[in-house]
């Protein structure tokens, strides 16, 4: 899969933990959209208001460590962000957001895109692309396995399509 | 054949495929756990995967635990625990009451975990199989509620960090001095998503309980398992406590010269009692460092530090004395069974006399939902695993993390003790081959 409409670039720094992400008092709610209308609430105010669909978070090392909760990624899948692309990831953000079929890259040259910049993540060849530059930055490829489970939507399709209890539709 | 460590031999079994780390697999899952936080989240997921109420083929793999909040402490738990036992009933899965006991006990003792097998919980501290051999990791909802489903789940295979410990430990440290030295060594998350493998002579000649207590918290470096190469210890640990008959596979151990990222060395003779300061189990100092500090609640008990042994330690210390004017003891069991060899050995009216709060079997104050949460300012030393800020109450409040034996040494003093500086009659009493202390 190749997210190819150019976005916007939401660029953050290194260690972006859940609670940045999604405020610890707002882990009552459990519906994506809502959870969205939070999303860097303390860190960035503006970004749940102007975030539009299409678009992509950028980070540096150790994006999403904390809390195991599942409300950081849904709060951004809410918020129609396409992917996140970071130095790394904390295992358990990583393991919930491919589970919730939020794609994302390890790129080691994040830190080259500068907010605003418009960017695509092209899963397949295993590179970012700043519209912005013209550069071309390597990023680690999702296994296949995982690329598949993040295809389908995330493990609750891909168990539904396993089980044979996917809707026929 | 590639050269394997025992966590990319488990996995590649458990896959059907020949892998090492790094590699991403499907594997089968042996058993799952979940809890009254956890369970209520995991059974929505496997609700929504599945059509209607149908078959569940997994339901004997699976079970259930009230542990957190048990008995209830509120409406919302009480609610929880009924959703676990009508899930229970309707499906058949294992469904253990109240004052049974905390998950990770239970599983171990109800015969849940093998050496060799693939573990799962929805609970972070479920890294404790792999003190029987078997590779235990914590999972979310979503994962536990799909694997309730299909039976399997997928792992990216994990690298492993070697701690080795040769030689004899000294008298008054213990498997959990050895793990708060480790996690000071390595940090908080020195070893996320990795594999802790513990080997050596020291750690071979730990008693399971012991064994238990590092694998269980090799979470609080990162970890995604910790493991100690299974033995004829966990053979008749297993037949003992859980009536299985298991024969551990020779072949089940890392290769010698298989791959690892790291490997720490320690002669365990230098060792001395550690204590974790507030507010990171990273904040590993010798107890000498922290000798005098006052403490107003001593907490024995937890997934880590609640098995009888543990607890026999703390009688030991105090019987026919008084804990400390001030200071407040509370022992909380770890299961039902420690609980009943408490009562039947005189472990509980030693400490009952000695001024102990003893109460029913879960996780109680360790994760600040009840039973003894702290106050503002209340310091506290605790067998238990977490002293982040708030995690046992008030945000103001300061947990200190220490073995059993300083526990018990610290309530008889009202501040930290050394263990080492307990009278050596009584002193001797404790290291006896029925604590199953290494000599």
């Amino acid at each position: 899969m190749t997210v190819d409409e150019p976005g916007r670039a939401w660029v953050f720094g290194d260690d972006i933990d859940t609670d940045q992400i999604t405020p610890s008092r707002f882990i009552v709610l459990s519906d994506p959209e809502e959870l969205a209308e939070h999303a860097f609430n303390d860190l960035r105010p503006e970004f749940s208001e102007k975030v539009r669909e299409g678009e992509f978070v950028v980070a540096g090392e150790n994006f999403g460590g904390g809390s195991s909760r599942e409300h950081a990624p849904l709060s951004l899948l809410g918020a129609g962000v396409d992917g996140v692309v970071a130095q790394s990831f904390a295992r358990i953000f990583f393991r919930n957001a491919i589970n919730l079929g939020l794609p994302l890259m390890i790129c080691p040259e994040a830190h080259r895109i500068e907010d605003g910049d418009e960017i695509t993540m092209d899963l397949d060849a295993g590179a970012v692309r700043n519209h912005e530059t013209g550069e071309r930055y390597d990023a680690e490829p999702l296994p296949e396995f995982l690329q598949e489970l993040v295809d389908e939507g995330g493990l609750k399709p891909y168990t539904k399509r396993k089980l044979g209890t996917a809707e026929q539709s | 054949m590639t050269a394997k460590t025992i966590t990319e031999k488990i996995l590649s079994e458990k896959s059907g495929r020949d892998v090492t780390a790094g590699a991403y697999v499907e594997a089968i899952v042996d058993s799952m756990v979940t809890h009254d936080v956890t369970g209520p989240l995991a059974i929505e997921v496997f609700e929504d995967v599945t059509d209607e109420k149908s078959e569940l083929p997994t339901a004997d793999d699976i079970v259930f635990t009230l542990d957190h909040h048990a008995p209830a402490d509120g409406v919302e738990a009480a609610n929880n625990h009924n959703i676990l036992r009508e899930f229970a009933a309707e499906y058949g899965t294992h469904q253990y009451e109240i004052n049974d006991g905390i998950c990770h006990q239970v599983m171990i003792e109800e015969g849940f975990v093998e050496p060799g097998q693939l573990v799962i919980g929805a609970d972070s501290h479920s890294t404790t199989y792999g003190g029987l051999g078997a590779f235990g990791t914590g999972v979310g909802s979503t994962d536990l509620g799909t694997t309730f489903a299909t039976g399997e789940l997928w792992f990216r295979v994990p690298e492993t960090i070697r701690f080795e410990v040769q030689g004899d430990l000294p008298d008054g440290v213990y498997a959990k001095d050895l793990i708060l030295k480790f996690i000071g060594d390595v940090g908080f998350d020195g070893a996320t998503y990795k594999t802790a493998e513990y080997a050596g002579s020291a750690i071979r000649e730990l008693p399971i309980h012991q064994r238990l207590v590092l694998a269980n918290m090799a979470i609080e470096m990162g970890g995604k398992a910790g493991i100690v190469e299974p033995d004829e210890r966990v053979e008749t640990f297993l037949e003992d406590q859980a009536t299985l008959d298991v024969s551990v596979d020779p072949d089940l151990a890392s290769d010698d010269d298989a791959t690892y990222e790291a490997t720490y060395t320690y002669e365990g003779s230098d060792l001395a009692p550690q204590v974790s300061k507030p507010s990171n189990p990273e904040n590993a100092v010798d107890v000498d460092d922290v000798v005098g500090t006052g403490i107003d609640q001593v907490f024995v008990g937890t997934c880590t530090n609640g098995r009888y042994e543990d607890i026999r330690v703390v009688a030991d210390v105090l019987a026919g004395e008084q804990v400390a004017p001030g200071t407040r003891l509370i022992v909380v069991p770890a299961s039902k069974s420690v609980y009943e060899k408490c009562l039947e050995t005189g472990v509980l009216e030693t400490l009952v006399e000695a001024g102990a709060t003893f109460q029913s079997a879960g996780c109680g104050a360790c994760a600040g939902y009840h039973q003894g949460v702290l106050g503002d300012d209340d310091v506290c030393l605790a067998t238990a695993n977490r002293n982040f800020p708030g995690r046992e109450g008030s945000m103001d409040s300061q947990v200190y993390l220490g073995s059993p034996a300083t526990a018990g040494a610290t309530a008889l003093y009202g501040e930290i003790t050394d263990p080492r500086d307990l009278e050596t009659t009584r002193y001797g009493d404790h290291v006896s081959a029925d604590v199953g202390v290494v000599r």
